[in-house]
């Protein structure tokens, strides 16, 4: 499916909660949508039977230096397409709803955006750092992160 | 110990026989012409026996691991130096230190070296191991060198060391430990 | 088989498994909760081996990043290296010469063999039998001899360049490439007569860890853990890349042939099956390589236009996606790498509910994963 038919489709459904199309220069297009309305979204695009999104490929967090954003790259094993979707979010607080009852699959990865940029997931089932230990200070994928200097008394 | 003279074993760290007794010489008796017998001092047999015998802990953390493994399977043996890997710390003898250390996992490895029995070596196998290797600079949780955790013996430099490079370690570990002065004075 | 709790009640307890464990294939940790043999709960724990690739990424340049990508799954660091080229490429729109194409496909293909012979081995060692494994490294040694001859180095190639690879082949290696593949193909039934229908090893796989086809793709699962569960889906295949569309090879997935769809014994024999279709592909590719350059004209200090661009690829443990976004310096603005058992570890909870505690073991090693993926 077109990513301009799909946005359309999407438009005319959420209506602002769509804010626009982000096609140029990225593969695959973007649907950038409200945070508020993440968890909405998803679950019509998984369900409805024209798109059935039903595999999310990759879910990242992203760090704009102005702006955090989520985006996530959904895939269609019955109609074979992709599309990906982001919601920007404020640095000051970063928190969108959870898509895990959406797809199972995003808790990892959204574990990790946790734990790497400080993104909170609203009503996620399971939400710790994952990679890093719970001890840990900061959220190393941030631009604006300092490497600490020391860890339990071993330099980093 | 008592010597089974047949099967030529050799003596155990007691006093040293008085005198030497050459292969072929007049036996005493109870020794028949069968009997090897080998002279040395007690230092000598100890790490002879330390040395050949290193048990390993199968440490492997990251790619290095992988050469450990392969340098203890088909092709290069390691077995033949009498490396042979243990999967826990209280049966070996030496940490093979393969791969990468961060910092969640080093308290484990202090730990894993706390709990192996003395006396114990530690090999770093690997650039990560020695200093942090290609993670050095940009990474923000990788231990800059094992040797800021435990005591290291002998470092083996690459990104990973070709199996070759590793026995020569183990080798080298192996000249260490046969300078080792166990009894007398200092001991 | 129902267990008697009313006779004897047992306590739960909490056993630690990892991080140092022979059989978590890395330093994996495992907090399992059981009732006696039974696991009621299975945690894992990950982060023992991370990194901060990417992090890295985004300090270091485009080029420089390439050598980072062999550490991240050190069994297939070609289709590591190859699967950064392919992105970088795809962002900046570079074209490749045919020939570093095919050469890619070729070192790709060959180190999937080499990945699943890994996974074969130590998944045998993890069962109990030993000796498969040393049969699989044997041939491994053969691989990574090709491999040395190509880029000097036996785990850690940093082969691919951002439009094209690093050098030509050098003399005789497609030569010796046949070679190999003569000699392995006959293995593969070796193994099957040694190892993979004797009774006690598929007794420890057929029935155990069932993922139904819809829980797969729902749990994100790709690779042979997802064609394991009866789902043709290859990226090869489905979504071409590269010049596999050139090339005739069939989908491995699970048949259920021992016990059910989607058990531990699928997925164990997709990828023995996946080793013959590698050396099908191979096989093609250095017959039709052709002629000319190898490395397209890209500069050092290469800066690709402002954008975003996510490819995937299919790596021996399920799908490696990269989504890159460049903000038109020579660094890139952020670097995700979705792997395959990063993904897969999320089901892990889900399938040990309720097996035993040596199950457990046959559970890692059906997934194949690998730590450094995991963790990046
Ligand atoms: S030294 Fe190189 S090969 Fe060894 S663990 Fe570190 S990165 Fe991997």
């Amino acid at each position: 499916m077109e990513a301009q038919v799909l946005f359309d489709t999407l438009k005319g459904k959420f209506g602002d909660a769509v804010v626009e199309l982000q096609g140029e220069g990225c593969s695959p297009a973007f649907v950038v949508v409200a945070p508020a309305s993440v968890q909405e979204i998803a679950r019509f695009l998984r369900d409805d039977p024209a798109l059935s999104f039903d595999s999310l490929m990759c879910l990242s967090g992203v760090d704009y230096k102005e702006k955090f954003a989520v985006a996530y790259h959904l895939h269609s094993m019955k109609h074979r397409h992709a599309i990906g979707m982001k919601a920007f979010l404020p640095r000051e607080t970063p928190s969108l709803p959870t898509v895990d009852d959406v797809w199972p699959a995003a808790n990892f990865h959204e574990r990790e955006a946790f734990d790497l940029f400080g993104i909170v997931f609203e009503g996620s089932k399971d939400l710790r750092r994952i990679l890093l230990p719970e001890d840990w200070e900061g959220h190393p994928l941030r631009k604006d992160y300092k490497y600490p200097d020391f860890y339990h008394g071993i330099k980093v | 110990m008592s010597p089974d003279p047949a099967h030529g074993q050799p003596p155990g760290p007691g006093p040293p026989p008085a005198a030497p007794l050459a292969h072929g010489s007049a036996p005493s008796p109870g020794l028949g012409p069968e009997a090897h017998v080998m002279v040395g001092n007690a230092d000598l047999f100890v790490n002879w026996s330390r040395k050949s015998s290193l048990w390993y802990l199968l440490f492997a953390t990251a790619c290095c691991g992988i050469e450990l493994m392969q340098a203890g399977a088909s092709r290069y043996d390691m077995d033949r130096f009498g490396a042979v890997f243990r999967a826990t710390p209280r049966q070996s003898d030496l940490m093979l230190v393969a791969g990468t250390i961060t910092h969640k996992m080093a308290d484990r490895v202090k730990r894993l070296y706390d709990q192996m029995p003395e006396p114990k070596y530690v090999i770093s196998m690997g650039s990560c191991a020695n200093t942090g290797g290609p993670f050095y600079k940009d990474s923000y949780c990788v231990v800059k060198g094992v040797d800021l955790l435990i005591p290291v013996d002998v470092y083996i430099p690459g990104c990973p060391p070709r199996p070759e490079a590793l026995i020569d370690g183990i080798m080298s570990l192996q000249k260490i430990i046969m300078r080792k002065k166990n009894f007398g004075a200092k001991a | 088989m129902t267990i008697r709790t009313d006779a004897l009640p047992t306590q739960e307890m909490t056993i630690n498994m990892g991080p140092q464990h022979p059989s978590t294939h890395g330093v994996l940790r495992v907090i399992l909760t059981t009732d006696g043999e039974v696991v009621t709960r299975a945690v894992p724990d990950m982060g023992y081996l991370h990194r901060g690739l990417e992090k890295i990424g985004e300090r270091v340049t485009y080029a420089q990043y390439m050598p980072f990508t062999d550490r991240l799954d050190y069994l297939a660091a070609m289709n590591c290296n190859c699967a950064w080229a392919w992105t970088v490429e795809k962002l900046a729109k570079i074209e490749v010469p045919a020939r570093a194409e095919y050469l890619r496909v070729i070192v790709c293909e060959l180190n999937r063999i080499s990945s699943h012979l890994i996974a074969f081995g130590s998944y045998t060692a993890d069962m109990g039998a030993f000796t498969p494994f040393l049969y699989a490294i044997r041939e491994r040694e053969r691989v990574n001899d090709l491999f040395e001859m190509l880029c000097g180095n036996r785990l850690t190639y940093n082969y691919a360049r951002v439009g094209g690879v690093s050098g030509d082949a050098p003399p005789g290696f497609l030569e010796k490439t046949k070679e190999f593949l003569d000699y392995f193909e006959p293995k593969l039934d070796e193994y099957n007569n040694l190892i993979s229908y004797n009774k006690i090893f598929v007794h420890r796989l057929a029935n155990v860890a069932v993922i139904p086809a819809e829980e797969a793709v729902a749990y994100g699962l790709t690779g042979p853990n997802l064609r394991g569960s009866g789902v043709p889906f290859d990226l090869r295949k489905d979504e071409p890349y590269s010049v596999y569309p050139k090339f005739d090879f069939k989908v491995c997935v699970g048949t259920g042939e021992r016990g059910t769809l989607g058990d531990c014994f699928d997925r164990y024999m997709v990828r023995i099956n996946e080793m013959r279709e590698s050396v099908k592909i191979v096989r093609q590719a250095v017959a039709q390589i052709p002629d000319g350059p190898v490395r397209a004209k890209v500069p050092r200090l290469f800066k690709p236009p402002v954008g975003e661009a996510y490819f995937r690829s299919e790596c021996p443990r399920g799908e490696t996606g990269i989504y890159l976004i460049s903000d038109g310096t020579v660094n890139p603005l952020r670097l995700k790498i979705r792997t395959g058992s990063f993904v897969t570890m999320n089901i892990f909870e889900k399938v040990t509910r309720g097996l035993m505690i040596a199950d457990v073991v046959a559970v890692i090693g059906s997934f194949d994963i690998i730590l450094p993926e995991i963790d990046r």
